[in-house]
């Protein structure tokens, strides 16, 4: 063999996208939906909106699905990645920078200038972007459309039509197809039609499915009034949110790990693996990426803990035997916190070994900021934590947290760090569950014995930047906090080396050491 | 100690791996073709797209570095056992106290006309893949020779880039000299069904110049003419060892190991592609040109190396492949045809892309193999069944063990009981689904 170094040629392969008719007139089709949008934004006056918007939503939701079918359709049924880091869009070039942009500047109108979308303030009619979708909005509701409505429109639009193309990609994997209904059924259903048709009713708006810590302000003041003032629904409304964080998340979790809310019911986790699929392979798979990960999204989960706490006692500080927390609640709640912990220290001993006694230090150190911000605002009768009011904590974080981070970084860096940039180093219930799956879940990812080729497809399209191959070529089950359960790493193996399982045996055990070959009196085995 | 491995293959590294989990030898790892491991499986993926050359290096490369693996770039040319002590192409020399040749395999030539022409190439290294990256471009044709695991792969890697492929096969049916009739019949269809130009029972008779040093063409031995503009040799591959020969290393096909795979030299060990077993296993090879095996005699004689000396016994034999969208996987021994003292059980799906075979040992009922397609097993539940020489009836009762497809998947395993009363007249119940928990349960009787 000669020593040649390989050129830069097979960084970058010279491949040429070549798109067909169905594709080609798909894009056609979709950004002349988008050139209707764009027309009403910049405040072009459209004759007939009715018809306008109705013709761009198809012509955008059309064209999407057309080039989706397009691209797959009369090919036989299999995985799909040809070409994918050829691409300029999925690969970080020209393409990807333009969509970033372009996606980011609509996050940023949407929070922070939403009278550029044409908003109207103080009473004033919608023009632009804003007034397009009053008529839909009208018809759903029977109010004019808000920035939200516009945002919660496209949004819906983007899981259902990428969602199709999705489906049609995996068509052959029927755990792919069924999640991907999932999310868009909870999407399209819970998510948008029912809330709207509630607010029709003269009903509160709730989002069943959006959950605290991710639904930051459920516990605000303003937000439980509103709820409570329209009586039965909305304390029912309450309920069941309580409920869902406190018996049916960790029950869920419990059986089957954080993906049955992460990857099949979350909005977030809805755009992510659809609209976010194209970029799931740009995730950071590296050691650097991950031990940031793990500082990062604890670090929120710890200031939205701290954020409601500093809410549940401005409540309950004005008004002391108030409705929905009182000194007996605040025990239960505790005790229910610290009582879990035990009992997962005297059941569970073996998910704490081999922790690294940073990651111990650091749970213990959190977890005495929590106490003793909780204790000094209860006993001091003070409202503040730490002496910060809570409405600072709360702006702060609906700032940082709700709008820059989940929603700017979070959707407009899609094309530059894959898909799930919120979901693994910002989303406070992500850390939640993650943190339940990691030390409380029968959920894992079985390797098979020694068929691991070490490719390395399955980091490659883990979404989370998760490096699978480096348990699988070594047949350790993966057990891991971040783990969205989406199956692609199972569905890109072309060895068929990952399964997403659930057992409550040996969880931490097999997921222990190197196991892939053993030698035994009769040669080389698999230890069981 | 300075321990000297040639080759950063699957072979080399996992040497290289073991013997830092054992010891505090100084280990250097050299190689000609990269500067870090990469995965070589994952070369097709590559040129798909689907990977980046990045993406099919199983450790950053802070990783050697942290765990004090040198690594080294140089191609060695000579071996002075006396002096222990190698040369390599610029003259440098390096002191070994062990020496580990892992240097793999190269790509078959058969001596046809032409055969060295520009752009006749196989796939096994880097260079190769850059080759045929190169020779792609403006591509209006490629002829691919050769009928096995490397020809379908290039076949594919040329469709998904929309290059036209002609795939000259020798054989009747594709890789049929190791697929059963039925799987291999399968192969053929799905190949034809990507739109390849699939020629069974055709052999390269020659490759014709294009006027400019490169190939233009290929004459079949049928007397048929293909224009193409690249010919892929895929015949299979052979120990890369020409820069031994001469030396004092016993060679033949391969370099000649005993079961500590050491060679005839003292403190010379081979592993992989390119040693062969003086003594190997019965029904096995003495070589074994598959990743596991590799990977398996790095790691036993890591052991070896570090004064814990193993015997190197590969076990039951298993391997995996994927044909275009049909994933193969083969636990235990299924020979092509099935030997009088032995009986199939075979399930193939209405859509003729999935299917499942059992073989069995006619007089006592003792599993022998399973064979795959489309379809996803367990490997330590299969292994064990084999291992225990299980009885099929027990197997088959308890099939769902073994299921390895992702949730949802339909469960096939009722057809086999199906197949099996057909044949035997016996109706058996099916005992076991598809599930961890009693996966768990069962692999933990092994223990006991």
């Amino acid at each position: 063999m000669s020593q040649v170094e390989p050129s830069m040629s097979l960084s970058s392969p010279r491949m040429h996208l070549q798109l067909n008719l169905g594709q080609k007139t798909g894009l056609v089709l979709g950004f002349s939906g988008l050139l209707l949008q764009i027309l009403a934004f910049a405040g072009v006056a459209l004759p007939a909106p009715v018809l306008v918007l109705t013709l761009s939503l198809l012509g955008m939701g059309g064209g999407i699905l057309l080039y989706g079918w397009a691209s797959y359709q009369g090919k036989p049924a299999g995985i799909k990645n040809n070409g994918v880091w050829a691409n300029s869009l999925s690969n970080r070039g020209l393409w990807g920078w333009i969509s970033t942009l372009a996606i980011t500047a609509l996050y940023v109108l949407l929070y922070f200038f939403p009278q550029a979308l044409g908003q109207g303030s103080n009473g004033a009619a919608n023009t632009g972007l804003v007034g397009l979708f009053d008529p839909l909005s009208q018809f759903l509701k029977k109010q004019n459309a808000s920035q939200w409505f516009v945002y919660g429109v496209l949004y819906t639009l983007g899981i259902l039509v990428m969602g199709f193309k999705f489906i049609w990609k995996y068509r052959h994997n029927r755990y792919q197809v069924i999640r991907t209904c999932s999310v868009m059924f909870f999407q399209t259903g819970i998510a948008f039609l029912l809330p709207e048709f509630m607010q029709r009713l003269n009903q509160p708006y709730y989002d069943f499915k959006n959950m605290w810590p991710l639904d930051y302000d459920f516990f605000e003041e303003n937000q439980m009034q509103y709820l409570l003032q329209s009586g039965g629904v909305g304390l029912f409304m309450i309920v069941f949110g309580v409920l869902m964080i406190f018996i049916v998340s960790p029950v869920l979790t419990y059986f089957y790990g954080k993906r049955w809310y992460c990857s099949w019911v979350c909005g977030c986790g809805g755009l992510a693996e659809t609209v976010g699929d194209p970029f799931r392979q740009l995730s950071n798979k590296t050691l650097k990426a991950w031990q940031l990960e793990r500082w990062l999204i604890h670090a929120v989960l710890v200031f939205a803990v701290l954020m409601t706490l500093a809410t549940l006692f401005a409540i309950f500080h004005k008004n002391p035997t108030g409705y929905y927390v009182n000194s007996l609640g605040m025990a239960i709640i505790s005790a229910c916190i610290f009582g879990g912990l035990a009992l997962l220290l005297w059941f569970r001993p073996q998910a704490f070994k081999g922790l690294n006694p940073q990651v111990k230090v650091a749970a213990t150190a959190i977890l005495a900021v929590l106490v003793l911000a909780s204790a000094s605002g209860y006993f001091l009768g003070n409202p503040d934590i730490f002496f910060v009011p809570s409405d600072w904590l709360k702006a702060w974080y609906g700032f940082f947290i709700g709008a820059i981070f989940s929603g700017v970084i979070g959707v407009g860096f899609y094309p530059l760090f894959g898909s799930r940039v919120w979901c693994r180093f910002g989303c406070p219930m992500a850390a939640i569950l993650g943190l339940q799956q990691k030390f409380f879940s029968r959920f894992r990812i079985t390797t098979n014995g020694g068929q691991c080729i070490s490719c390395g497809n399955c980091s490659t399209y883990c979404e989370m930047g998760i490096d699978v191959r480096a348990y699988a070529q070594k047949g350790q089950d993966i057990v891991r906090a971040s783990c969205v359960g989406c199956g692609i790493c199972a569905a890109v193996c072309p060895r068929g080396v990952l399964r997403l399982e659930n057992s409550a045996l040996d969880v931490h055990t097999r997921a222990g050491e190197e196991r892939v070959i053993r030698f035994g009196e009769n040669g080389a085995f698999i230890e069981a | 100690m300075h321990i000297v491995i040639i080759g950063n293959g699957i072979s080399g590294i996992t040497a290289a791996r073991h013997v830092r989990k054992l010891s505090e030898h100084q280990i250097t790892v050299i190689s000609a073709e990269s500067g870090y491991f990469f995965s070589r499986t994952a070369l097709m993926y590559v040129y798909m797209g689907h990977l980046r050359l990045q993406d099919t290096q199983p450790y950053e490369n802070w990783f050697w570095e942290k765990n004090k693996i040198a690594l080294k770039r140089a191609l060695i040319q000579k071996i002075d056992h006396h002096a222990q002590v190698l040369t390599s192409h610029e003259g440098e020399e390096i002191h070994y106290d062990k020496l580990v040749i892992a240097t793999g395999s190269k790509p078959n030539k058969f001596g046809w006309p032409g055969q060295n022409l520009g752009n006749v190439h196989g796939l096994y290294s880097l260079q190769d893949l850059e080759a045929m990256e190169q020779g792609s471009q403006g591509l209006k044709r490629a002829v691919i020779v050769g009928g096995g695991l490397i020809g379908i792969e290039m076949a594919e890697m040329f469709h998904s880039r929309h290059i036209p492929v002609t795939f000259l096969v020798r054989e009747p049916s594709f890789w049929n000299h190791i697929l059963p009739h039925e799987e291999s019949e399968m192969v053929n269809r799905h190949i034809l069904e990507h739109g390849i130009d699939l020629r069974l029972g055709t052999e390269l008779q020659e490759i014709l110049d294009d006027g400019q040093g490169k190939a233009g063409a290929v004459l079949t031995k049928n007397g048929e003419r293909v224009d193409c503009a690249y010919v892929g040799l895929t015949v299979g591959v052979t120990p890369n060892i020409d820069w031994l020969k001469g030396s004092a290393l016993e060679i033949n096909r391969g370099i000649l190991v005993n079961k500590h795979l050491e060679t005839n030299l003292p403190n010379v060990y081979a592993i992989g592609d390119c040693a062969a077993l003086r003594e190997p296993q019965p029904g096995r090879k003495a070589i074994e040109a598959v990743w596991y095996t590799g990977r398996m005699m790095g790691e036993t004689l890591a052991h070896t190396l570090c004064g814990q000396p193993k015997v190197y016994d590969p076990g039951i034999w298993f391997n995996s492949a994927k044909f275009f969208d049909i994933e193969y996987q083969v636990y235990g021994q299924i020979l092509p045809k099935t030997p009088d003292d032995q009986a199939n059980l075979y399930w193939e799906h209405p859509t003729g892309k999935k299917s499942i075979r059992l073989v069995y040992e006619k007089s006592s009922g003792a599993i022998k193999g399973f064979n795959l397609m489309g379809v996803r097993y367990r490997q330590e539940v299969c292994e064990k069944w084999l291992r225990e020489k299980t009885h099929v009836e027990t197997v088959l009762q308890n099939l769902g063990l073994a299921n390895f497809d992702p949730e949802f998947y339909p469960q096939h395993e009722q057809h086999l009981l199906e197949k099996y009363e057909q044949q035997s007249g016996k109706k058996l119940p099916l005992r076991q689904k598809r599930g961890l928990n009693a996966v768990l349960k069962f692999l933990q009787k092994a223990k006991s």
